[in-house]
């Protein structure tokens, strides 16, 4: 009987708040703003009684239709397409990406009409496009990327990667309630990783776009990173402590537009600096953030900036090549005591 | 359990389910027809258009090829930025099957139907400001010609890249729907256009999603200088509705009275649920790509064949006198009228300034939020 193959258990409207990991986070977010506002839809491939790839429209389906949580041909230019058009009618999508990846397909779209339509007749497209992206998975070149510096250079996209599942939440409401294009990139080593679960507030909240976060205060060293290298970060300062050396650890949340604010206040405080990221080193966002630094704060600088990053290739997929194009806690402590000693 | 059932049940429960078998359907009704060689052409004459429906189409051709012959003056007078487009020769199929829409109905043109924008009711002034890259434009010279929108009206403009459009007005009618607005959308592209991945993306979601899309592909043999053999193995576009399980219809382009009946039936049928059609409008390219393009590539006496003998305009007035709608003083008051609107809306678009140099700083983004991209200050601290 073809009911066999149904769902066994329906998922139940998520908690308002409660333990939370960074998926759930997620979903507890879009769910509600699609309760509180009539024009919220979902749009992508398998989201709607699959789910998505990863779950985080689970159940969605159920409580608000068909209508409004829409299941599509695999087409991402139909997918950006058709979320700029209902964008244009007042309505707010939240497209997915099966897989950040796939985000190539549409990026004509993106680029060419989602990102210039306010600028060029101040007709706003209040949509946000998000999907699991990074590395670090074993998903091999075609699963595995994190695609930021490829929209850097497009002005009219917002861009923000949480690492934390209450930012998580914070940032896909305020992604859903922004009236700009917005780019939620979801690093999906973090969507169930259990260090990541915490309490989540029981009242509505959001995280502002553009704001960077202090995961850790220090004085001697900045990391400024995002995204599951976070983890990284936060892992090598606990080493580094133990040396005696502070350091402190940025989360820029925000990718664009920078928060520079808050990039040059831990600067002007540690004078040594180093930028983490994930992507590829060679045009990467860490040359963008260590030109700012080096043009703004010369001055207050005691050693170069140092950028660590994954290696130019694509992403490869054996656990020792990845391993080895990732860059890794002891990459780290190394970087930051050559920069402490500098 | 299902497969201990009598076979021949199990087949009778499967074919309820079955879709109906395939078939072509390719309605060719408003097709271009052959004359015996001498006649002039006119426009189909079984039509539910008034006189002064009639008329107004009239008056639409003619604004349409007037206000593009003087964008080309200004364009010589050094006085338009950038390049100048021509629908010359196309006017019919955009002037009659816009008009067949309502005026909560959406279009998404290319750069060859501009007769389709004055039909959703934007003015010739606003084209002039365009083409100056005047602050008084609608884009407030952000951009060029067509690249705006008057979404109240339902004019969407396009953008330079050809098949983006269709998965847009696809979201418009998504969007429409869940709004409960029964409006249709009409999509225009070219040969070239329809060779475009996300023309194939666009007019599949739509017709998956039973949205009112009617797309209309012009067939006017030429993508810039590359001919329509070496862009589609189709001899015909409508052909292509069968990949989206569609109906497709084919049009003489060059008959405005075939291209808004075409087009009001393919209206009717897509208002009512049924989904989305592509109609094929069978024209010819008579300019080149833009102002600039000495058409080396034409063969001779092709274009001056078309201009002689398949001219929408000619094809009309012949039809408005033949059938006695109009006296040829009345047509020419017509377009007299015209010429003077020209006039009055080229004026205020020459008067207007040139955008102030920092408004290329303003609306990236809501700048109540982010603020404007000034040109930041060096070295300054």
């Amino acid at each position: 009987m073809s009911t066999a193959l149904k769902k066994e258990h329906k998922l139940e409207r998520p908690p308002r708040g409660g333990m939370s990991t960074l998926v759930e986070a997620i979903r507890q977010g879009i769910w509600e703003e699609m309760e509180r506002d009539p024009t919220v839809f979902c749009i992508g491939e398998d989201v709607g009684a699959y789910g998505g790839a990863f779950k985080v429209t689970d159940g969605l389906i159920d409580r608000f239709g068909k209508e409004r949580v829409i299941d599509t041909p695999i087409s991402e230019a139909a997918i950006v397409g058709a979320a700029c058009g209902a964008g244009l009618m007042g309505m707010k999508p939240v497209a997915e990406f099966q897989f950040i990846d796939f985000i190539s397909c549409g990026f004509d779209l993106l680029t060419n009409y989602a990102a210039k339509c306010r600028y060029r007749w101040g007709a706003n497209i209040p949509a946000v496009f998000r999907g699991p992206c990074g590395s670090g998975v074993r998903s091999g070149p075609f699963h595995s990327l994190n695609a930021e510096s490829f929209f850097l250079n497009t002005a009219g996209l917002k861009i923000v990667e949480p690492a934390t599942a209450y930012d998580a939440k914070g940032l896909i409401k305020a992604a859903i309630r922004d009236p700009d294009p917005v780019l939620y990139f979801e690093h999906k080593k973090l969507y169930r990783l259990p260090r990541l679960r915490e309490e989540l507030p029981e009242d509505d909240y959001i995280v502002e776009i553009g704001k960077a976060r202090t995961a850790r205060e220090g004085r001697d060293v900045s990391i400024i990173t995002f995204g599951a290298q976070v983890l990284t970060a936060l892992d090598a300062a606990e080493e580094l402590e133990k040396e005696g050396l502070d350091v402190e650890v940025i989360d820029l949340r925000t990718l664009a537009p920078l928060d520079k604010e808050a990039i040059l206040a831990s600067v002007k405080k540690t004078s040594r600096v180093m930028i983490l990221h994930e992507a590829s080193l060679t045009g990467g966002i860490g040359g963008e953030i260590s030109a700012i630094i080096s043009q703004e704060a010369f001055e207050w600088l005691d050693a170069p900036v140092v950028r660590l990053a994954s290696i130019d290739t694509p992403v490869p997929y054996s656990p020792p090549l990845e391993d080895y194009y990732l860059p890794q806690v002891k990459d780290v402590l190394d970087a930051a005591r050559k920069l402490a000693s500098y | 359990m299902a497969n201990e059932k009598p076979k021949n049940e199990k087949r009778k429960g499967n074919a309820r389910r079955r879709r109906p078998a395939f078939q072509m359907r390719i309605s060719t009704k408003y097709a271009p027809r052959k004359v015996a060689d001498g006649q002039p052409l006119s426009c189909i004459k079984n039509t539910s258009l008034t006189p002064d429906q009639m008329l107004d189409l009239f008056r639409y051709l003619k604004l349409t090829r007037l206000v593009e012959e003087r964008i080309v003056n200004l364009y010589r007078q050094t006085k338009v930025v950038g390049g100048v487009f021509r629908s010359l020769g196309q006017e019919a199929t955009a002037v009659g099957s816009a008009y067949a829409l309502r005026s909560d109905d959406f279009i998404t043109p290319i750069i060859r139907d501009l007769g389709s924008v004055f039909v959703k009711g934007i003015r010739p002034r606003q084209i002039f400001a365009q083409y100056m890259a005047k602050a008084w434009g609608p884009s407030g010279g952000k951009d060029l010609n067509v690249h705006f929108g008057e979404l109240d009206k339902g004019f969407l403009g396009p953008i330079s890249h050809l098949g983006d459009m269709i998965p847009v007005m696809t979201g418009i009618l998504l969007a429409a729907r869940m709004q409960q607005k029964n409006i249709v959308g009409l999509a225009y592209i070219g040969d070239g256009g329809a060779s475009t991945g996300a023309f194939f993306e666009g007019v599949n979601f739509a017709a998956v999603q039973k949205l009112p899309l009617i797309t209309i592909a012009e067939y006017n043999r030429y993508a810039y200088s590359t001919p329509t053999n070496l862009q589609t193995a189709v001899r015909n576009l409508a052909e292509k509705a069968a990949a989206f399980g569609i109906p497709g219809y084919i049009v003489d382009g060059n008959d405005v009275i075939a291209c808004y009946e075409v087009t009001r039936q393919a209206v009717d049928y897509a208002r009512s649920g049924r989904g989305a059609v592509l109609i094929e409008a069978k024209t010819y390219r008579r300019k080149g790509h833009a102002e600039h393009d000495d058409q080396r590539y034409v063969p001779e006496g092709e274009i001056e064949w078309w201009e002689k003998h398949n001219d929408p305009i000619d094809r009309f007035e012949k039809f408005l006198l033949d059938e006695k709608v109009a006296t040829k003083e009345r047509l020419d008051q017509i377009a007299a009228d015209v010429m003077h609107e020209i006039d009055e809306d080229c004026e205020w678009a020459e008067s207007s300034p040139m955008p102030e140099a920092e408004v290329a700083a303003h609306g990236v983004f809501d700048n109540s939020i982010v603020p404007p991209a000034f040109r930041p200050k060096i070295l300054e601290n």
